[in-house]
């Protein structure tokens, strides 16, 4: 049985890795061909950084992440910290409105979020309002309720002493928060950020219905290719992004085990 | 009035509709230890809060020397608190949870590491400056806690129930070490306690609450040998309470007899409880006494014997250093100093009747408390 299980374990982490295993080995192929690997090369990458459209399309999606994430994550941040000081009836239903959005289909979300931007651009007066702002309030929109909800869990868990002992020991509210609550937060704030980054980079659903001419990410002008054989360099493009993100999540990963398993010893 | 610190007028607080203090008034002297007695859920936490400045009352006036504090926030106020769980901060060290009040005044460095030196070394915590809170035991989270809110010269230290996570050594040396302290640094302190033992061997005052409501204001022995009603005659220590008639002054009846007493001022033919502590009372031969009866219980408890005596229907606790035996028929003597009479309460025929006394029922009524507080905690969590 525990042969099973094993064997079982490896067989769904081949099939969550093959595909992107498959787009690395092809970054490396010699010809544009996707059936068979007629040799390694690195001209691709050499290549990509000769293509300042997709360059510049990276850099729009990084843009896009990082201002979508710090800001929901300040927003969610301070969110959760009102929803957790709310009496337990209307923070329920406050709670409700955010898994809402959560659960809702994105293409849902794209459309309304697409709808509104029309008509906000209308009642403003904005001829083209699609473009860098649309997308990055959109993100940050479908964002926020992540951040609310890998935050909220540390503020339960927190004992609601602490703050009342640093207004005790002479804090105003705002120092006890950024003295005591923050650093007994830090952990969920940290993945709520990453979530929102990571969840922010691949979107293409929600952001197919509010992009503009002006500005465009690199999920979206990705898929434009799927129409025609799709170059090299895409999977160059990719490999680099799930490499980044991988260390990333790696790097995470191990700071807390090193912090969990310094906690034990201490204990 | 100028010695008085701390005064509550009228406060009356409500949690989701249901009445938590009834119209609460209370003067606490400078210097003086005051502790807060009473059963789990009584509202002792909220009143200490109330002074902290964490709960606003619904009505009625705080003052601290003479000014009303109501809309003063807690980091204004010139208490500081030992909080029920200690509340330590778990990503600072012990050094930076006891220097935090100082570091938030701005002194300067040099001043700090003084005083939290000199801090760790009174309350024997020396070698564990560099420690984290949460691998010290009970008992030196607890002397981290009283150096945290003692470094910053509070006027009043609010303390709630802070020896109720220690053992019963730790505890006995821990009270003795608070009081010194009090004593040396020459400050209020409010004390919060379900333990009577506690709250008589160390308070100046105590103030008795059950129900939201103060029962009796007094020095333990007030409290002790002059119980205001039913209520604090049984929670503290143990108590007989008969039902019994004043006759005049000086003179209650008690199953039909009269007994002289040291109570005046009830009305005539008033009904009154009457309390006789179980050590007070004499075991004679059966016919040597008018109150007579049969043996149902004998419980050794080290100093002494708990016997219960059943006499007419009423079962009597009495405590003797003399062994008798379960059937032995006694009578026993009621001296004149020692019966107290009180007036007729809410609390009368609730309490002070031995009949349903057994070990196991003790042991079940203190469960059910924790219980009951532990549930009440875990609802404010939620
Ligand atoms: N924030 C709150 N919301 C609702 N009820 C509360 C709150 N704080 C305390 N209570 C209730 O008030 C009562 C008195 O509580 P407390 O002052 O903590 O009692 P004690 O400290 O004497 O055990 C309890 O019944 C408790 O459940
Ligand atoms: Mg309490």
């Amino acid at each position: 049985m525990k042969k099973f299980n094993k064997i079982f374990t490896v067989l769904v982490y081949i099939f969550l890795y093959a595909p992107i295993l498959v787009l690395i080995v092809f970054s490396f192929n010699s010809t544009k061909s996707t059936i068979d690997f007629t040799g390694f090369t690195l001209k691709w990458y050499r290549e990509l950084f000769t293509r300042p459209d997709l360059l510049k399309l990276l850099m729009n999606t990084l843009i896009i992440a990082v201002i979508a994430s710090v800001v929901s994550t300040v927003l969610g941040t301070m969110a959760a910290v009102g929803i957790s000081s709310m009496k337990r009836r209307s923070r329920s239903m406050v709670l409700t409105a955010t898994n809402i959005p959560m659960t809702n289909p994105d293409i849902v979300t794209g459309v309304s979020l697409a709808l509104l931007f029309v008509f906000a651009g209308t009642f403003l007066r904005i001829n083209d309002v699609f473009g860098f702002w649309t997308l990055l309030i959109a993100h940050i929109t479908f964002c926020l309720p992540y951040v609310i909800l890998s935050v909220l869990p540390k503020i339960k868990q927190m004992d609601k002493n602490l703050t009342d002992a640093a207004l005790d020991l002479g804090c105003t509210p705002t120092q006890s928060f950024f003295k005591i609550m923050l650093p007994e937060i830090l952990p969920g704030i940290i993945s709520g950020a990453t979530m929102a980054f990571t969840l922010s980079l691949d979107d293409f659903v929600i952001s197919y219905f509010v992009y503009g001419a002006s500005f465009s990410t690199l999920p979206i002008e990705i898929y434009s290719y799927t129409k025609k054989p799709m170059p090299p360099t895409v999977f160059v493009l990719f490999t680099i992004m799930f490499t980044v993100i991988f260390l990333l999540l790696f790097f995470m990963n191990m700071a807390e085990y090193k912090k969990s398993k310094k906690k034990k010893i201490d204990l | 009035m100028s010695d008085v610190i701390i005064q509550l007028e009228n406060i009356s607080v409500a949690f989701g509709g249901t009445d938590i203090l009834k119209n609460l008034n209370l003067t606490i002297k400078d210097k003086e230890f005051v502790t807060f007695l009473g059963p789990s859920g009584c509202g002792k936490t909220t009143t200490l809060r109330i002074i902290g400045g964490f709960v606003r009352p619904d009505s009625g006036a705080v003052y601290f020397d003479g000014y009303n504090i109501n809309d003063t926030p807690p980091y204004k106020r010139q208490v500081n608190t030992v909080f029920q769980r200690y509340a330590l901060f778990p990503h600072l060290n012990v050094f930076e949870n006891i220097a935090f009040g100082l570091r938030i005044k701005k002194l300067p460095e040099k001043e700090i590491k003084e005083k939290v030196m000199q801090m760790i070394e009174r309350v024997n915590l020396k070698g564990f400056a560099n420690r984290k809170t949460n691998n010290l035991s009970g008992g030196q989270q607890q002397r981290v806690a009283i150096a945290r809110a003692l470094i910053n010269n509070p006027r009043v230290l609010l303390l709630d129930e802070p020896l109720g996570a220690l053992d019963m050594k730790l505890r006995k040396d821990m009270q003795m070490e608070l009081k010194k302290i009090q004593q040396e640094s020459n400050i209020t302190f409010i004390y919060v306690t379900h333990d009577q033992e506690e709250a008589l061997s160390m308070s100046d005052r105590v103030v008795v609450m059950d129900n939201g409501i103060i029962q009796q204001i007094g020095t333990p022995q007030d409290i002790y040998n002059e119980p205001s009603n039913a209520f604090v005659a049984d929670f503290i220590g143990e108590s007989n309470i008969l039902d019994g008639i004043m006759i005049e002054d000086y003179m209650v009846s008690i199953f039909g007899q009269k007994y002289k007493c040291l109570d005046k001022g009830f009305d005539r033919y008033e009904p009154v409880d009457v309390v006789i502590r179980p050590e007070d009372i004499q075991i004679l031969d059966p016919d040597k006494s008018s109150l007579s009866g049969v043996i149902t219980n004998v419980t050794f408890k080290g100093v002494h014997y708990e016997i219960i005596v059943d006499i007419k229907g009423f079962k009597w606790m009495i405590q003797s250093t003399e062994f008798h035996r379960v059937g032995e028929w006694i009578g026993i003597a009621l001296l004149p100093d020692l019966i107290h009479v009180m007036k007729k309460s809410e609390y009368s025929g609730q309490f002070g009747d031995y009949s349903s006394y057994s070990e196991e029922y003790d042991a079940l009524s203190d469960d059910s408390e924790e219980s009951s507080d532990e549930f009440s905690e875990q609802e404010e969590e939620l």
